[in-house]
């Protein structure tokens, strides 16, 4: 049997990354089989089980069906209202088989819950898996300059799924049975629970991984004030700005829009990096993008060599005349 | 607050990698070597915590002789010591195994009178990426978690409510109240946390500041207590390494400078991105 965790946004609808996980549930792992261990309706075979922890919306629940869920665990309960990774780890434990893979998106609460769940069922964690086949699981290290090969003993494989492994593709819709629970919340599990959020800061980064277009901007771009082309641009494509992380360390932009290994994963229509050399770490967060243009000076550049389209030249002069004729256009 | 911070020795990987002859491992011969990046926020947050509590900043790290660089430079920037852990090839523990490795230093540590009453890590390592040390780590010693965390301070109102009973090592338990700051899908979240506890930093709250020549000094002649590594007890489920596929460039270049704008709006239209 195969459970995903699935995440819900602010707005209760299916995650992009959760749907990805669930697609690769569908596709790309053995089914186990049914799970004869506990009392729940044995699903389809090939049909992973959902788990949700809060609100569980109808259009939610209707996705899931269309992407392949016929189970849906909902563990709703006040304690659980806010997060607290070892409370919610508890409740994913408390429904898991004991055998089978239970899996989440590469997400942080992804991560995170999946290490608590590993730890309380002893079991192993496979982090950022990008496929799989009868010789083990495949996953990326090095921020996805290499793949490591292993296989997990176990009966329980614990996994979380590297953002954009695989598209999220719907299926013959099921009408998915929804399992509610009464659970029990131990107090120490609530110590780590989040005391209240702030919205402004991740506003930025989930506008970053939910945009088609995303203008990048690196080192090139050359101070604090050099932006202004740019920014016009993002403007103009209604997308958002991504930056590299030197321009994060310089302090001339926050964290929160650093696009790599160590910042946002993004899946854009376009990806336009002006000025990015295309450093391993950054293309780590890039590599769910369709198109990918470059605007650099450097004809010899990584970004310019895997690009789609490129442009040659200085990025304030390029980027100027590109919204000189966009605005041309629209006249 | 004295406070302990997991560092890890890894490649410098600025462009592809190559394996070395086990298939196993990458080859480092050519490559140098750092602490990841979400380690080198962890160890600024710690020095400045200490700075404002009056506490220690110790660094640890469980790996080869040479990690000895590491763990001074973290003490050329304001770490007080360091503890190495003296594994020749830290790739055969699997990330449970470093947990406990780490917590058997804790528990020795305060048996020797040296306590910690915040233990920070990265969030994951640059070249694993396993996300599990620092909560495997917690579940060792009996801590709360936290990951994903940026920065922190002293709680308001610190009512001094920390864990009861023994520490690892028997001696007391350290107390106090912090709050963490990280980063969540809605926002920033605020966690209120007893200590002592384990917490996973997450690059992007602070900037890790620069070595001065007192600070390398002080480097050279900082205390590293050693530890012998024991045998690694789960092992790794490594089969292989494997590297992707080198794509061939396919790239259409559009033209030199503002003279090719038009045929990237062109692209633009065609992809169907223009705000209408
Ligand atoms: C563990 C680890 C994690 C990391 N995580 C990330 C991450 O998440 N995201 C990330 O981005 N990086 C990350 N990095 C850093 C990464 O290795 C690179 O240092 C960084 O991406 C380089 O940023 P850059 O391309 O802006 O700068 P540079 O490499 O300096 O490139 C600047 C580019 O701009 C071009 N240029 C200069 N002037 C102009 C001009 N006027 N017009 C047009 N082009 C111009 C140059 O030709 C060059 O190609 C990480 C590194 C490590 C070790």
């Amino acid at each position: 049997m195969t459970v995903v965790y699935v995440e819900t946004d602010p707005a209760g609808e299916v995650t992009l990354t959760s749907a990805e996980a669930i697609t690769f549930a569908r596709q790309l792992l053995p089914d186990g089989g049914p799970d004869t261990s506990r009392e729940v309706a044995a699903p389809p075979s090939g049909s992973p089980e959902g788990v949700v922890i809060g609100q569980l919306s109808d259009s939610a629940v209707a996705e899931l069906g269309r992407l392949g869920v016929s189970v849906i665990h909902h563990l709703e309960h006040p304690d659980l209202a806010e997060y607290s990774a070892a409370a919610w780890a508890q409740a994913i434990v408390d429904i898991t088989p004991e055998s089978g893979t239970l899996l989440a998106s590469g997400t942080p609460r992804g991560m995170e819950l999946m290490a608590h769940v590993a730890v309380r069922t002893g079991q192993r964690m496979a982090a950022n898996v990008i496929g799989a086949d009868e010789e083990g699981l495949l996953r990326q290290v090095h921020g996805g300059t290499a793949f490591e090969r292993l296989r997990l003993d176990g009966e329980l494989h614990v996994l979380t799924i590297a953002g954009h492994a695989c598209n999220p593709e719907e299926t013959t819709p099921v009408t998915p049975e929804v399992y509610d629970y009464e659970l029990d919340v131990a107090e120490a599990d609530l110590a780590t629970r989040v005391q209240r959020t702030e919205a402004e800061a991740a506003d930025d980064a989930s506008g970053l991984t939910s945009a088609r277009a995303v203008v990048g901007a690196g080192r090139g771009v050359g101070s604090e004030n050099g932006f202004s082309e740019v920014l016009e641009l993002v403007d103009h494509l209604g997308g958002a700005l991504g930056v590299s992380r030197v321009v994060t360390g310089l302090g001339w932009r926050p964290h929160a829009e650093q696009v790599g290994q160590t910042g946002s994963r993004i899946s854009p229509d376009v990806y336009i990096a002006c000025g990015i050399s295309g450093a391993i770490q950054h293309m780590a967060g890039i590599e769910g993008a369709k198109t990918l243009v470059a605007i650099n000076s450097d004809e010899e550049s990584t970004m310019v060599q895997r690009a789609d389209y490129a442009i040659i030249g200085d990025l304030h002069e390029v980027v100027g005349a590109v919204n000189e004729e966009i605005v041309r256009r629209k006249q | 607050m004295n406070i302990l911070v997991c560092i890890k020795r890894v490649p410098d990987i600025a462009g592809s990698v190559v394996l070395d002859d086990t298939g196993t491992g990458i080859d480092e011969s050519g490559l140098g070597h750092t602490m990841s990046s979400h380690e080198e926020c962890a160890v600024e947050l710690a020095i400045q915590t200490a700075a404002a509590t009056a506490g220690t900043v110790t660094v640890l790290t469980v790996g080869p002789t040479e990690a000895v660089e590491q763990l001074r430079a973290a003490v050329a920037v304001g770490a007080n010591d360091g503890i190495l852990v003296e594994a020749a090839d830290p790739s055969v523990f699997a990330p449970e195994d470093i947990a406990q490795v780490i917590g058997d230093v804790v528990r020795d540590r305060a048996e020797a009178g040296q306590t910690f009453d915040l233990v920070l890590t990265g969030d994951d390592a640059a070249d694993t990426g396993d996300f599990q040390v620092g909560i495997r780590l917690a579940y060792d010693l009996g801590y709360p978690a936290l990951t994903n965390i940026q920065t922190i301070s002293a709680a308001d109102g610190d009512s001094g409510t920390g864990g009861s009973g023994p520490a690892p090592g028997g001696g007391e338990r350290s107390s106090g109240r912090i709050e963490a700051r990280g980063i969540g899908p809605a926002g920033t979240e605020i966690f209120a946390l007893d200590l002592p506890a384990v917490i996973a930093v997450h690059e992007g709250g602070v900037d890790p500041r620069y070595p001065s020549i007192t600070g390398r000094m002080k480097a050279k002649k900082a205390t590293i207590v050693e530890y012998d590594a024991p045998e690694p007890g789960t092992g790794n489920p490594r089969i292989r390494l494997e590297l992707p596929e080198v794509k061939a460039s396919s790239v259409t270049i559009l033209g030199e400078g503002p003279e090719a704008a038009p045929a990237l709006v062109d692209v633009l239209e065609e992809i169907g991105v223009m705000r209408p």
